[in-house]
């Protein structure tokens, strides 16, 4: 082979790496979890279903604990990322069923920012996490001064959920309540509960991964 | 043979006197525009003076800038003079060095001179600033430095966690709210601490910032100077919604801010039964998910009364800093 031929195939196989490699970074870059689209829903109130469960049960991490959402086909969806209409009510169904610990912060223990907020169908404002199961995690918005703390689950359930999606069967807590979604705009919402466990304060881990304890409200 | 006339010299030019011309120049040009940057500009610099922490901030860059902008001038008209009076002209000779290129133990005199009193004088400047002034908003540790001399300050307690501030009111039943109200003209003591990781409480237009860290009582001083409001900001990276931890506080009246602290009071009074004993700082659980929300109880409330923090009523006037 020539010195111009190998000089080529050299050259050839040097950019085909490079792309690989920017390619792949791009991909890494640019990875997201999906959007449920709930601005294709006519009418108010746009309905919410979501869940958190301790551990998701399978992937790359199957031990952390997730929030999950119903697409509006009735499809469990693992994601944190949700379109929303501006100026709507968006009533909230949710699923929990992780147990729960005291508050690190018992000012979390406060509902603001909902209308309607019922547990297990009871009205309720306040939890005391030093009381019953303590609180697994929050759904809480700070730019709409939302924060639901949501109770654990018993600790010693038989029935309680090892995988997601968990069902109905499932031992649970179901938290309902209702929120205006506001102008539009991206909210970015969280647990503010430490609940990555195995990471220093809790705070490591699914807590600050986009798809597991925080995520958008993207409201337009 | 005819006999030529010789020609006179010509008598050089007389040389003007630089020196002094250059002085004139930066004299009058520095004396217009001290004042006009102290008197137009300086009310606006940041951080503001909305507390007398900023106040304070914004007092010595001004003073500052007083001292800079004739140290500026004088480069700069000196630059300038020498472009325009002793540029290249046709006709003209290059210039030579002169006996001053030679060295001119005056002018060096001077500006070893000025330059040490100038430099000796901004450091005496900054000690004086840092001793006195009544406090610091900078954060002083558990233990401040400089005393605070107002014998009933408001406490606010600063807690931050991933990825909140939240404020807790001593001396206003202890509630604890997402909301930072300070009253107006009052001496405010903040009490920064931290549940999980090192944040930083950073009030800017108040002119306090104070880092934020677990098992430690970082204490920071102003004197609210002016109804508005001010933005916090944490300053410390703290992970992935560090740059979503921020929020607005408001200096109020003393009328306003009552009114807001009885009815939060009163709103909040169940949630506040459950909230742990006061303290200065909170043991959090490291090992993550298990909670918990410990009072430090070995570094007790006493504190508190050390600041003066009972109950304070602010119509009768008695927090005076």
């Amino acid at each position: 082979m020539n010195r111009p031929k190998r000089i080529a195939i050299i050259s050839a196989i040097f950019c085909i790496a490079v792309g690989l490699i920017v390619f792949a970074a791009m991909a890494f870059i640019r990875s997201s979890p999906p959007s449920v689209d709930f601005t294709a829903q006519s009418g108010e109130p746009v309905d919410l279903t979501i869940q958190t469960v301790g551990t998701f049960g399978s992937g790359v991490h199957s031990t952390w604990v997730s929030y999950l959402v119903k697409s509006p086909s009735g499809k469990w969806v693992h994601t944190t990322l949700w379109k929303l209409p501006s100026n709507t009510t968006v009533d909230v169904t949710l699923l929990q069923y992780d147990s729960g610990s005291p508050l690190r912060n018992q000012e979390l223990g406060s509902v603001t920012g909902v209308q309607n907020p019922t547990m297990n169908g009871a009205p309720f404002t306040l939890v005391n996490s030093y009381a019953g199961n303590g609180v697994a995690h929050t759904f809480s918005v700070p730019e709409l001064n939302i924060n639901v703390p949501l109770p654990g689950i018993n600790p010693n359930a038989k029935n309680a959920c090892g995988a997601a999606p968990c069902t109905l069967a499932d031992a649970h807590n179901t938290v309902k309540f209702s929120f205006n979604t506001g102008a539009a705009g991206m909210y970015r919402w969280q647990c503010f509960i430490p609940c990555g466990l195995g990471f220093l304060y809790g705070n490591g881990g699914p807590m600050q991964t986009i798809g597991y304890m925080d995520g958008f409200l993207e409201v337009s | 043979m005819t006999s030529v006339d010789p020609v006179p010299p010509v008598a050089p030019a007389r040389e003007p006197h630089h020196f002094w011309r250059l002085f004139a120049i930066w004299g009058v040009l520095s004396a217009a525009a001290d004042p006009l940057f102290y008197f137009l500009v300086g009310p606006h610099l940041p951080p503001g003076d909305m507390g007398s922490a900023g106040a304070g901030d914004q007092f010595d860059s001004n003073v500052l800038f007083v001292i800079a902008i004739p140290v500026v001038f004088a480069i700069v008209i000196y630059l300038l003079y020498a472009v325009i009076v002793w540029r290249s002209r046709p006709g003209v000779p290059e210039p030579v060095a002169g006996p001053s290129s030679h060295g001119n133990i005056a002018i060096q005199f001077a500006w070893i001179g000025i330059t040490t009193v100038i430099v000796m004088g901004l450091f005496l400047f900054g000690t004086i600033e840092l001793v006195t002034g009544g406090g610091s908003g900078g954060g002083e540790g558990s233990v401040a430095i400089w005393t605070l001399k107002s014998p009933s300050p408001l406490v606010v307690q600063v807690i931050a966690q991933q990825w909140k501030f939240s404020y807790r009111y001593p001396s206003l039943g202890g509630f604890e709210t997402d909301a930072l109200m300070l009253p107006d003209d009052t001496t405010v003591v903040f009490h920064v601490t931290s549940l999980d990781v090192i944040h930083d409480f950073w009030a800017y237009q108040l002119g306090v910032k104070a880092d934020a860290s677990p098992d430690y009582d970082n204490i920071a001083y102003t004197r609210t100077q002016q109804t508005g409001s001010f933005s916090v900001r944490c300053d410390e990276l703290c992970g992935v919604w560090h740059g979503a931890m921020f929020d607005t506080g408001y200096v109020v009246s003393k009328t306003a801010f009552q009114t807001w602290a009885t009815t939060t009071e009163a709103k909040l009074a169940s949630a506040t039964k459950l909230l742990p004993q006061f303290s200065w700082t909170y043991t959090p659980d490291a090992n993550g998910a298990d909670g918990g929300y410990y009072p430090d109880s070995q570094d007790g409330y006493s504190k508190v009364e050390v600041y003066g923090a009972q109950p304070v009523n602010l119509k009768s006037g008695e927090n005076k800093g």
